[in-house]
């Protein structure tokens, strides 16, 4: 086993692999950007290495930078998380050039998988069911009419290299497919480094289910299980759950062997995911395989009740899958909410900023996630994921149920965040009944918020506001004169008006 | 004391006076029994009868944000004695700023100084933490004056161009 991992990420999921390496006995290392000297993962590392300024190209994206600290380090296996680096061949490549061990596929299976154009093509090959489209790059504007012309609108523009909803666009008409292809192909070049957009049929509201799948080097290969991602905006997962209120045994059966199959056809290791789009007659095409940790694995680790990352270490360390396929096990139902630096009054703009205040949700059936603490300074250079909050139940109603209490205990207070929303979601009746598909969030936006009317509440944010303003006065009265003596109306009307001085 | 509580724009008058830990309430002449505890700072729980709430303060910018459950108040105590107002900007039908609704940097400008713009026309997008934002003119009229340029980085509020 290994004794020391460097994990090449931040945020929730540095801290949750370093809570793995743990749990195992291994030490962890950390890496961390101008901006994060201060995040979670620093102050729970057992040694921590800053890799340079906050943009991500010149730190955490920064290949020559991270292998120095595995070096100096004396790392054995490096973790990327998710994200970052975590789907980069070259830097698979690179570890195993540097004679340490990259936690998770090679750097051949990634290439053959990673990108969307040549898993379509090997895919093909395989007889796995595809969505009609292009399995290479479009050259031209002129050809991408002509594709787009051949399939019918409406049409998906996807990066090649993508992932996370960058360099994808939704194009009805040939009038928007010139800007748009444009668009496509400078986000994508931005965000990946790689301009290459190709074509797919979009398939209108359908679902997006994914099949989870791990792979020791032996030639073991399992399915876990699926994850019902549909609830999403602009591309990005918002809430995904295990299992699937659509998929029942057989079909999980069917989705889990072609998921094996499509593992097998890259000779994949480590832990993976298949995703799929299920049109409204539950038909499933083969859409791309992210070869990393999903952001949304603790659903699966919750209902399979197995540790992804811990089996993730232990494959890489070369041991054989501890279980086969029959051992595997899906009980109860999980729920995850993602929650975000998002302002939800704002259109969901991102909204970085001081914590000034947080209260953490816990008890029956919740887990939590998350790289946040109070005091800290939400940089504006990364994604807005904060945290994970993860419910569990023994049937989706009670996951719901617990889900719900938990999101009223959370609060963070000093920035804004999308908490609110997932309450609107959960009491939503048609996500009550399980009709989820990925046009479901924007059509649940467009209706107007039933406000649950609770008139007494302004009368009692009236007394709140007096008391606070009373103990504020008694405090700065304490401080400042020495007295124990409840203050009087001259100091507590100094501090507020203090406080409107500072309008 | 006595203060005026000004609640999502409704008003209040709060008379509140604590004596050897025990409070005397009177909120707009009703009297209410009334017993707080600070949990922790922005954290009160309040008792009002036998009525729990744990209410959470927090400041905003330049407001006091106060959270009953899960409903969110913009709240503002004044003395009533105070002539002082707080002057709002009305409703106005002169120029309109555009306003960077988070930090982060500009990564290009759609309109020049002199265009004309409708209303919710794209007039600059701002980036941050990985995702382009598109900031949309607040009115129908003409670009005015733009303050930034592609690249720099902007705070949350800052005036980004004036449409008139």
């Amino acid at each position: 086993m290994f004794k020391k991992i460097l994990i090449a990420n931040r945020g929730e999921i540095a801290v949750r692999v370093l809570r793995a390496c743990h749990e195992m006995g291994i030490a962890a290392v950390v890496v961390y950007s101008d901006v994060d000297r201060a995040a979670l993962h620093v102050r729970k590392a057992d040694e921590a290495y800053p890799i340079g300024p906050a943009a991500a190209t010149e730190s955490y994206l920064n290949i020559p930078k991270i292998l120095d600290v595995a070096r100096r380090s004396g790392a054995d296996a490096i973790h990327p998380g998710y994200g970052f680096l975590s789907e980069n061949a070259k830097f698979a490549q690179a570890c195993a050039d540097a004679g340490v061990k990259f936690i998770g596929p090679t750097a051949a299976a990634m290439e053959a998988m990673g990108s969307k154009t040549r898993a379509r093509q090997a895919m093909e090959k395989a007889g796995v069911p595809l969505v009609p489209g292009t399995s290479r790059g479009v050259e031209s504007q002129q050809e991408a009419e002509e594709v787009a012309a051949r399939i019918g609108y409406p049409v998906m523009l996807k990066a090649a290299a993508g992932g996370g909803g960058k360099g994808m666009r939704l194009v009805h008409s040939v009038d928007q497919l010139k800007s748009f292809l444009e668009a496509a192909r400078s986000e994508a070049q931005r965000s990946f480094g790689d301009g290459e957009v190709y074509i797919e049929k979009a398939i209108v509201n359908p679902r997006h289910i994914e099949m989870q799948v791990l792979a020791d080097e032996h030639g073991n290969t399992v399915y876990l299980g699926e994850r019902e991602c549909s609830l999403q905006r602009r591309h990005q997962k918002v809430v995904e759950e295990a299992p699937s209120p659509i998929v029942d045994a057989e079909m999980r059966r069917r989705m889990g062997e072609v998921a094996v199959r499509v593992a097998q056809s890259a000779a994949y290791t480590n832990a993976g995911t298949v995703e799929f789009l299920v049109d409204q007659e539950r038909n499933f095409y083969f859409l791309e395989m992210n070869t990393r940790l999903q952001v949304e694995h603790p659903v699966t680790e919750l209902v399979t009740g197995l540790d992804l990352v811990h089996l993730q270490i232990r494959i890489a360390a070369g041991e054989k899958l501890p279980f086969a396929q029959q051992d595997v096990q899906i009980r109860g139902h999980a729920i995850e909410c993602r929650i975000y630096a998002e302002d939800p009054d704002n259109n969901y703009f991102p909204s970085p900023g001081k914590i000034t205040l947080l209260l953490s949700p816990s008890g029956p059936g919740i887990r939590r996630d998350s790289g946040m603490y109070e005091g800290w300074q939400v940089p504006l250079d990364y994604d807005p994921l904060l945290a994970k909050l993860i419910g569990y139940g023994a049937d989706r109603e009670q996951a719901i149920a617990r889900l719900t209490r938990a999101l009223g205990e959370y609060f963070v207070g000093g920035i804004k965040t999308n908490i609110s929303l997932f309450r609107r979601i959960l009491r939503d009746a048609e996500f009550r009944a399980a009709k989820l598909d990925t046009g479901f969030l924007d059509r649940m936006l467009k209706r107007s918020e039933d406000e649950d009317g609770d008139a007494g509440a302004a009368d009692v944010a009236a007394i709140a506001a007096g008391v606070f303003a009373v103990l504020d006065s008694a405090k700065t009265a304490g401080s400042g004169n020495g007295g124990s003596e409840p203050a009087g109306a001259h100091s507590t009307w100094k501090t507020s008006g203090r406080r409107e001085g500072l309008r | 004391m006595l203060c005026d509580v000004t609640i999502d724009g409704r008003s209040y008058r709060l008379e509140l006076n604590r004596a050897e830990g025990r409070w005397a309430c009177r909120l707009d002449g009703r009297e209410l029994e009334v017993d707080a505890v600070l949990a922790r700072p922005d954290v009160l729980s309040l008792r009002i009868g036998n009525s729990a709430y744990e209410i959470k303060s927090e400041r905003v910018a330049d407001e006091l944000h106060l959270w009953v459950g899960r409903r969110r108040f913009a709240v503002e105590v004044r003395d009533p004695r105070s002539l002082r107002g707080r002057g709002r900007a009305g409703v106005d039908d002169g120029p309109k700023k555009l306003i960077a609704p988070m930090p982060g940097r500009v990564v290009r400008l759609l309109v020049r100084e002199g265009d004309a713009v409708e209303l919710g026309a794209g007039v600059a997008v701002v980036e941050a933490m990985k995702m382009q934002n598109e900031i949309k003119s607040p009115k129908q009229g003409r670009v005015q004056k733009i303050f930034v340029s592609e690249g720099v980085a902007v705070n949350a509020g800052d005036v980004l161009a004036i449409v008139d």
